[in-house]
């Protein structure tokens, strides 16, 4: 082929190597430019095409920004009252034990309201897959503080900063999931560059695989922005994240299954 | 030696103009327009198109589904 190949002739189905992952509905999401809800929900869509399970997904959706995700992802959704998805995912993952049953959250509604529900769920060993976004803020009401909120990190309720002698310190949830028997495979990743997507991408894969085999709980956090909440721009966002938010959060498995 | 040559086509009213994409791309590819889609967000654009290798970091990063991607050898 001649190097001055032209951009007609490189758009050719059989030349396709990326799209929209036919999972995703044609609806425009409400989420704010480069939150990184967005790009979860673009790859748990693409894990649910690749792995062919979109009749036998079932995913519960919370309280906060992704209230309305049932509109976004073309699979049966369930939504829950605030914090407690985990204990609706129980429910269905019991009486439909074929299915797959995901729950997504945020980190008011996982680990603040709904955080007796993520313990026990956890320590259960539920069959199911917890999606944890962790962006350190309650996005929807209007960025207040979160248990996860950095000492120090400014929201609407702490304008000054979080004070921990006067707040309590942040919570690291993940951390504590990952000390109970009933969880199989718990990680930390991002959305926030290509490799971390790809990464997280196939941590959800493999959660999925897991729950085939009936495996116990499988947790993934995400530590996300929220450019509105914290009021920077998505890419300051993204940066901000990696300076502040990673040090205090780090990436990884915390617990990988023996094989 | 075999190239790798790509082509990005944006779904302009999906965008929300974040300029994710822009910065994870490495070959400089895409910018904002100064035109807004009818959400009145400045769209994203290729203004180097020769330059696109088909990496599909740009599409792989964009939270709202807006990139897809094509990639020959050549
Ligand atoms: C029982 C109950 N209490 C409080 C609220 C108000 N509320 C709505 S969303 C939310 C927190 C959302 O934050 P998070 O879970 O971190 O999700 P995000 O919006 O950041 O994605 C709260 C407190 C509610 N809807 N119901
Ligand atoms: S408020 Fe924050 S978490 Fe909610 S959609 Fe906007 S950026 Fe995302
Ligand atoms: S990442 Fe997506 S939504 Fe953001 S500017 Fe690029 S194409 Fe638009």
């Amino acid at each position: 082929m001649a190097d001055n190949i032209s951009v007609k002739d490189i758009i050719k189905p059989e030349n396709l190597v990326h799209k929209r992952s036919s999972v995703m509905t044609d609806n425009i999401m409400h989420y704010c430019p480069g939150c990184g809800h967005g790009t979860t929900h673009q790859i748990l869509a693409e894990v649910i095409e690749e792995m062919g399970i979109q009749q036998e997904t079932i995913g519960i959706t919370p309280v906060g920004c992704s209230v309305l995700m049932y509109n976004y992802l073309d699979i049966d959704m369930q939504e829950a009252a605030h914090g407690r998805a985990p204990a609706l995912a129980t429910a269905i993952k019991r009486l439909l034990p074929e299915k797959y049953v995901f729950t997504y959250q945020g980190d008011g509604d996982l680990a603040a309201i709904g955080t007796a529900e993520t313990i026990h769920s956890c320590n259960r060993g539920e069959n199911i897959l917890i999606i944890f976004i962790n962006n350190g803020i309650y996005g929807m009401t209007g960025g207040q503080m979160a248990p996860t909120t950095l000492e120090g990190m400014k929201s609407s309720t702490t304008p000054y900063g979080r004070d921990v002698k006067l707040m309590g310190n942040p919570l690291k949830i993940t951390d504590i999931v990952a000390t109970l028997p009933g969880t199989y495979y718990v990680t930390r990743q991002s959305v926030h560059k290509p490799g971390n997507v790809r990464k997280t991408k196939k941590a959800i894969r493999k959660a999925f695989e897991y729950q085939k085999h009936n495996k116990g709980t499988c947790f993934i956090e995400v530590v996300s922005n929220c450019p509105s909440g914290w009021k920077m721009t998505p890419v300051e966002s993204n940066k901000w994240m990696e300076e502040n938010m990673f040090p205090f959060y780090p990436l990884g498995d915390f617990k990988v299954p023996e094989e | 030696m075999a190239k790798l040559k790509g082509s990005i086509v944006f779904d302009i009213e999906k965008c929300k103009g974040c300029g994710v994409c822009v910065t994870a791309c490495p070959t400089e590819v895409i910018a904002m327009a100064s035109e807004v889609n009818s959400k009145g967000y400045n769209y994203a654009e290729a203004v180097n198109m020769d330059a696109c290798t088909g990496c599909t970091n740009c599409a792989v990063v964009c939270p709202d589904g807006v990139i897809t991607v094509y990639r020959v050898k050549i």
